[in-house]
């Protein structure tokens, strides 16, 4: 039987409503029409006039070279986020999962780095990886290696990898180890009797209960990637050298604020919101046939 | 199949001993239950034996091989845990496989071993469905399906019944019941229901505070209790227990209230020695021979259609439950005369509460 609340004033639910939809509202709804409404316009230099101009923001930048290699950059980098901060999440939760002493130390140093301003996250990966003043950036070029991320752009697409991955690796570890206590663990001592060892117990019956979680993270990994690694790039690299850290949402702050050409930045940031709408249907559509949900 | 031996097996939770010296041989196709109050250490031991639970001190030796060190997977024992423990993502069917694709069994092997299976456990229309799409009492079978499939060399079983209802678990037991003995294979079965206990037990383990209180056929656990705790704890309703003294000739046992019963057996040794005397309440009969027992007030009359169970008093006090085949003779505010059966009371010493054996 389904339980329905009546409510005598016809008012009142909409006014518990109210904030919710207000927020939405002013939050996404009229930016994003904004943006849209932006996109198919061209405005001059100081903004004084804007003109209608259909499609033309869109086919530059989908015929600009760069914007491909954006693209490329940008898929190398969500994809190397989403998969080595889950793997880590993972590996550590199945750790914090075990019996171990200090488990609860552990697991709160752990989720630390999530209340960390990406600013500050950035800065401390600095002080790591600088060349000059980094102590791990230091120890390379003494061992002969050159590094120096400002200069090299693999070297630095691998140090925002590994800083927006960080920050991401709390945020998945809480997630993974609530999923891995939610076993029950006859489950698991009922395999160990049935002959498997630990590794095999972890890849046929751990991991396939866990896909829920992990499904769940890798939709959330990948919207993380896309749009929120925002801070951590431009505190570290500005998207340099050269290009090589410039991902979709980096141009779009690159192109709008500081080039000042609010239609290319409101066609990218439409076109990046349908690159992430059918990336996670997607996900949803095709990953999520082989999740089992008990 | 194989014996199992437990030799003086302790389990120790930093300074708390929770199984203080465990030691039964368990012989070839032997059904056991372990059967104790919840907290006695019946799982943990059961679960030493599978390996889940490390040995503090003792050896656990299945078919003549010490297995302390040894992992669950190398002890060729199979489980059937209380909450089932399937693996949810799997079918029915792998769910039994599981065991056996791990031990490398050949395919065509696999299947036969499952297919027979399945027939024996009546699951043979549900092999593809997953283990939610099933009620408990097939989710109890799938997992003695995958118990069997692997045949063994020892079959533990932790309280595979509690989950089910009072109907199913009846139902479920007379299968467990003809399916050991028809595969023989050697049983441990954990379970704090005497009923369950004394239908499926070849013997009875009955612990307490993790000490074995006795070990022995489940009729040898009901007419011949080694304690007072299993005298109270085997038998429904429970065992009548009353402060008594041996009367000075040895020759019976004098109530508090002053009324002689007559021992089967004379203690002339024991003269004058207060005991513990227990009397079951279905060995309580109306007294129709005149003998000088005292009079019990009849407090409350519970009419169960083939028995009557009679809560009644004696005159100082002391409660005495009565048992009676069919339906009440008495209402409350009666007054019966009531005698045990020659030959059904049982003593304990006062102080250690063992049985004073005949």
């Amino acid at each position: 039987m389904q339980r329905r609340v009546i409510f005598d004033n016809k008012l009142l639910p909409y006014l518990l409503l109210a904030p919710q939809v207000a927020v939405t509202l002013i939050f996404f709804i009229w930016p994003a029409s904004q943006a849209v409404w932006q996109s198919v316009h061209i405005q001059d230099a100081f903004g004084l006039r804007s003109e209608f101009v259909w499609f033309e923001n869109f086919t530059a930048i989908l015929s600009d070279p760069n914007y491909v290699g954006t693209l490329r950059i940008t898929a190398v980098f969500s994809l190397s986020v989403a998969v080595l901060s889950m793997a880590v999440a993972l590996l550590l939760a199945a750790l914090a999962d075990a019996k171990i002493k200090g488990a609860a130390v552990y697991k709160t140093l752990l989720i630390w780095p999530y209340a960390l301003a990406p600013a500050v996250a950035a800065v401390l990966w600095m002080f790591i990886f600088n060349p000059e003043i980094g102590s791990l950036g230091r120890l390379l070029n003494a061992m002969g290696y050159n590094w120096d991320y400002r200069l090299n752009g693999d070297q630095a697409l691998t140090m925002v990898i590994l800083a927006a991955s960080w920050k991401q690796v709390s945020y998945n570890f809480i997630f993974f180890l609530a999923g891995l206590q939610a076993i029950p663990r006859s489950v698991l001592e009922a395999a160990n009797i049935d002959g498997a060892g630990p590794v095999r117990r972890f890849w046929t019956i751990t991991f396939p209960l866990l896909s829920p979680t992990t499904f769940f993270l890798l939709v959330v990994d990948m919207v993380y990637a896309f749009c929120e690694t925002f801070g951590t790039i431009h505190a570290l690299t500005h998207g340099g050298p050269g290009k090589a850290t410039e991902t979709l949402i980096f141009r779009v702050y690159q192109d709008g604020v500081v080039n000042n050409d609010l239609g290319a930045s409101s066609a990218q940031s439409v076109l990046l919101m349908v690159i992430l709408i059918v990336l996670t249907t997607i996900q949803f559509r095709f990953v999520e046939r082989k999740v089992h949900y008990s | 199949m194989a014996t199992v031996e437990i030799k003086n097996v302790r389990k120790s939770y930093g300074p708390v001993e929770a199984i203080k010296g465990i030691d039964i041989a368990i012989q070839d196709g032997e059904f056991l239950v372990l059967l104790g109050p919840s907290g006695c250490g019946k799982s943990t031991l059961l679960r030493m034996v599978a390996g889940l639970e490390s040995i503090t001190g003792g050896q656990v030796v299945i078919g003549g091989r010490v297995v302390n060190d040894l992992e669950p997977k190398d002890r060729d024992i199979a489980m059937v845990f209380q909450n089932y423990a399937l693996y949810p993502h799997m079918s029915v069917f792998d769910n039994m496989a599981y065991g056996l694709k791990i031990r490398g069994v050949d395919k065509a092997e696999i299947e036969s071993r499952v297919a027979k299976a399945a027939e024996i456990l009546e699951l043979g229309r549900f092999l593809t469905r997953r283990p939610s799409q099933l009620s408990g009492g097939q989710r109890q079978r799938v997992a003695m399906g995958r118990a069997i499939v692997r045949e063994p060399a020892a079959f533990l079983f932790d309280e595979p019944l509690s989950n089910l209802d009072a109907k199913l678990r009846t139902q479920m037991r007379i299968e467990i019941k003809r399916l050991q003995d028809r595969l023989g294979i050697t049983s441990l079965y954990v379970t704090h229901d005497q009923v369950e206990a004394m239908t499926l037990a070849d013997r009875v383990l009955v612990m307490n505070h993790g000490v074995a209180e006795q070990i022995g056929t489940p009729l040898e656990v009901y007419q011949r209790p080694a304690s007072l705790f299993v005298a109270g704890f085997i038998g429904s309703p429970p065992m009548n227990v009353l402060d008594a003294v041996i009367d000075p000739s040895g020759q019976g046992v004098m109530m508090p209230g002053g009324a002689l019963l007559p021992l089967a057996r004379p203690r002339p040794n024991d003269a004058n020695r207060p005991v513990k005397l227990g009397i079951r309440p279905e060995h309580l009969a109306i007294n129709e021979d005149g003998l000088d027992t005292s009079p019990v007030l009849v407090e409350l009359v519970e009419a169960l259609g083939a028995d009557t169970v009679v809560y009644g008093r004696l005159p100082d006090g002391e409660p005495l439950l009565i048992r009676m085949s069919g339906l009440p003779s008495c209402t409350e505010g009666d007054r019966l005369a009531v005698a045990p059966q020659p030959g059904a009371l049982h003593l304990f010493d006062t102080a250690t509460g063992r049985r004073l054996e005949d």
